[in-house]
C-alpha cells in the first residue's frame, strides 16, 4: 500500500484522469466510477509488485488503452446517451460554468415569457377568438413578443454590458413606437408591408446581440447566418411535432365529446409558436454538431432541384410568352424565391471549405445564381412596365426595391463565382461578400417600415 | 505472439461468459483471469472491456450490481444469467464447430 506522503500527488493524477474521462459524453458518472476502481485495482497490484506509484499509475493508465477509442467504444454501445447529454448540458469543453447550469432555467423562463407574452393583449381585451379575424394589434406587434426576448437572450449569454445593450434595447422601442403611433387606414397596404418588413429589420438587431454587441469585429457573422439557417430548420422539426400534438390533443378530446379546438387556436399554437423560437435558439446553440451536416445536405439536394426548377420556368416563360403578373402574392412569392437562392449561395457558402478547389457543385451554384438573375430581371421589368402605366403604390416599390436589392447581391455573387471557377478569386471573397450585404437588407427592411407609410400617406 | 483484433472482439463474449460462469467477478479481476488463461497470449486493452459487459448486460446475459469491496470503494460485480447460460452453450457449440473444422483440414495438410 502506499503511504500517504506519496499518495497525495498521485491522488491528483487520479483526479485528473477522472476530470478528463468525465469530460466523454459517451461515458457517464457510474462508467467513470467502475473504471477508476479498475484503474485502482490495477495499481495497487503493480505496486505490489514492486513497483513505485506514478510508475503503476503511467502503466495503468496505459493499459486502460487510449480514451479516444474508449469513449467511441462506449459511444457505440451507449448512443443514447450522446443525444441525452446534448439536450441536457450544451458543449463546453472545460468545467461546467455558472452558465451552463443556469442557462436551461433561464431558456426555459423566457420561452414561458414568450408563450406568455403573446396572451398578455388578451388581458387588455383583445381576445384571440377563431371565429373573428385577429386584431390588428397582433399583426402590428407580431415582432415584438418574441424578437426582444431572443435578443435579449443572446445579450444575456454573450454577457453584453449596459452601454451596449441599451442600444441592442433601443431600435425595439423604437419599432415598437412607430409601428403603434402612424395612423395606419384599416387594412391598408401600408400596415401589411410594415408587418412584414419589421422582422427582417429587427432579425439584425438579434445578430447583433448574437454576435455579443459587436457586429464589424470578427468573424461571427456567419456563425449567425448558420444560426439563423439551423433556426428555421429546428422550427420547422418542432412545428411538425406541434403539429401532431395539436391534432393528437384535439383527437381526444374530441373522443369524450369536448371540442379542444378553441383552446388548441388559441392558447397551444400561439404560446407554442412563440416559445418555440426561444427553445429552438437555445437547441440551435447547445448541440451544434447535431445538425450542422445537416445544412450542407439541404443545400446540395435543393441547389440542383432549384435550378431546375428556375430553368423550367425561364424556358415556358419564353415558350409561351406570357408575362409575370403583378399582383401582391406574385411579387411576394417572387422575392420569397429569390431570397431562398441568396440563402442556397449563403448555406453553401458557409458550409464550405474556402480553401477547396472548385467542383461541379459550384458550377451548379453558379447556374443557379444566374438562372435566378434572369428571372430578377424578368421581375424588375414586369414591376416597372406596372409602375409606368399605373404610377407609384407602397407594394410595387417595395418590390421593386427588394429586387434591386437581390440583384445586386447575385450579380456580384455571379462575378465572384465565375472569377473563382476560373481560379482568379478565392471562395473567401464570396463568403466575405454575402457576410458584408447583410445588413442591407435590414436597413431596406427598416426604411420600408418607417418611411414607407408617411411617404404614402398610411394607405 | 498477439491475437488479431477481429479475433479477440470474437471471442471476447464467450470467453468473459464462460469466466463469469466459473463465479461472479468483476472488470479487473475478469482480466486478470483472462491473461492467467490464456498464459498471456491474450492480452485486452483494458477499458475495452467494460463495453462488452455493458452490451452483455444490455442483452441480459449478465447481470451487474453494485457492492463494497473488500478497499471499501463501492465495485460493480457480474453474474451471468439463465441467458447468459444458454447464450454460452450456443457459442461454446460454434467455437467447437470451427475448432474441429480447422483441425481437420490442419491434419489433412500433414498427412498429405
Amino acid at each position: 500500500m502506499m503511504t500517504s506522503g506519496q499518495a497525495s500527488p498521485l491522488e491528483e493524477q487520479v483526479a485528473q484522469w477522472r476530470a478528463y474521462l468525465r469530460r466523454r459524453r459517451a461515458i457517464n458518472g457510474p462508467d467513470v466510477e467502475e473504471l477508476e476502481g479498475h484503474l485502482r485495482d490495477q495499481m495497487a497490484a503493480l505496486a505490489e509488485a514492486g513497483l513505485a506509484g506514478d510508475e503503476a499509475f503511467l502503466i495503468a493508465v496505459k493499459r486502460m488503452g487510449n480514451l479516444d477509442a474508449l469513449s467511441r467504444e462506449f459511444a457505440r454501445e451507449h448512443s443514447e446517451r450522446l443525444w441525452k447529454q446534448l439536450v441536457i448540458a450544451p458543449e463546453t469543453g472545460g468545467e461546467p460554468g455558472k452558465a451552463t447550469r443556469t442557462e436551461p432555467l433561464v431558456v426555459l423562463s423566457l420561452a414561458v415569457a414568450a408563450a406568455l407574452a403573446i396572451k398578455l393583449p388578451a388581458l387588455f381585451g383583445l381576445r384571440m377568438d377563431p371565429d373573428e379575424e385577429l386584431d390588428v394589434f397582433y399583426w402590428r406587434n407580431a415582432s415584438f413578443f418574441v424578437l426582444p426576448l431572443l435578443a435579449g437572450y443572446f445579450a444575456w449569454k454573450r454577457a453584453v454590458r449596459p452601454p451596449r445593450a441599451v442600444w441592442l434595447a433601443a431600435p425595439f422601442a423604437v419599432a415598437a413606437v412607430v409601428v403603434n403611433a402612424y395612423p395606419f387606414a384599416d387594412d391598408s397596404d401600408t400596415l401589411w408591408i410594415t408587418v412584414l418588413h419589421l422582422p427582417i429589420a429587427l432579425w439584425l438587431v438579434v445578430g447583433v446581440a448574437y454576435v455579443g454587441g459587436r457586429w464589424w469585429a470578427g468573424s461571427e457573422r456567419m456563425g449567425f447566418v448558420r444560426f439563423s439557417g439551423e433556426l428555421f430548420l429546428y422550427y420547422a422539426l418542432i412545428a411538425a411535432g406541434g403539429g401532431v400534438l395539436t391534432g393528437f390533443t384535439m383527437l381526444m378530446f374530441d373522443a369524450i365529446g369536448i371540442d379542444a379546438g378553441v383552446l388548441a387556436l388559441t392558447w397551444l399554437i400561439p404560446c407554442g409558436a412563440m416559445g418555440a423560437v426561444i427553445i429552438g435558439s437555445w437547441l440551435v446553440e447547445a448541440k451544434q454538431s447535431v445538425i450542422e451536416n445537416m445544412a450542407p445536405v439541404l443545400t446540395r439536394l435543393f441547389t440542383p432541384l432549384f435550378t431546375v426548377v428556375l430553368l423550367a420556368f425561364l424556358a415556358t416563360m419564353a415558350w409561351t410568352g406570357s408575362p409575370i403578373a403583378v399582383e401582391r402574392e406574385v411579387l411576394i412569392a417572387f422575392d420569397l424565391l429569390l431570397v431562398v437562392v441568396v440563402g442556397l449561395v449563403l448555406y453553401a457558402a458557409s458550409a464550405r471549405d474556402p480553401h477547396a478547389p472548385p467542383d461541379f457543385f459550384d458550377g451548379l451554384q453558379l447556374l443557379l445564381v444566374v438562372a435566378a438573375l434572369v428571372v430578377d430581371v424578368l421581375a424588375l421589368a414586369a414591376i416597372a412596365a406596372r409602375i409606368s402605366e399605373f404610377g407609384f403604390t407602397p407594394n410595387r416599390v417595395a418590390a421593386l426595391g427588394e429586387n434591386l436589392i437581390l440583384l445586386v447581391n447575385l450579380a456580384w455573387s455571379a462575378w465572384l463565382y465565375a472569377g473563382f471557377l476560373r481560379g482568379r478569386e478565392s471562395f473567401a471573397a464570396l463568403e466575405q461578400w454575402q457576410v458584408a450585404y447583410l445588413p442591407v437588407y435590414s436597413a431596406w427592411a427598416a426604411l420600408v417600415v418607417v418611411a414607407f407609410p408617411p411617404v404614402f400617406g398610411y394607405r | 505472439m498477439e491475437l488479431g483484433k477481429d479475433l479477440v472482439a470474437a471471442s471476447a463474449t464467450p470467453l468473459v461468459l464462460a469466466i463469469l460462469a466459473e463465479g461472479d467477478s468483476y472488470g479487473y479481476a475478469i482480466i486478470k483471469r483472462v491473461t492467467e488463461l490464456s498464459g498471456g497470449h491474450v492480452q485486452w486493452t483494458d477499458g475495452m472491456l467494460y463495453p462488452v459487459l455493458h452490451r452483455l448486460e444490455r442483452h441480459g446475459l449478465v447481470a451487474a450490481k453494485w457492492a463494497s469491496s473488500e478497499s471499501g470503494r463501492r465495485r460493480k460485480y457480474y453474474r451471468i444469467t439463465t441467458a447468459g447460460r444458454t447464450e454460452l452453450a450456443v457459442q461454446r457449440h460454434q467455437w467447437q464447430v470451427v475448432d474441429s473444422t480447422l483441425r481437420s483440414v490442419w491434419m489433412k495438410a500433414c498427412t498429405a
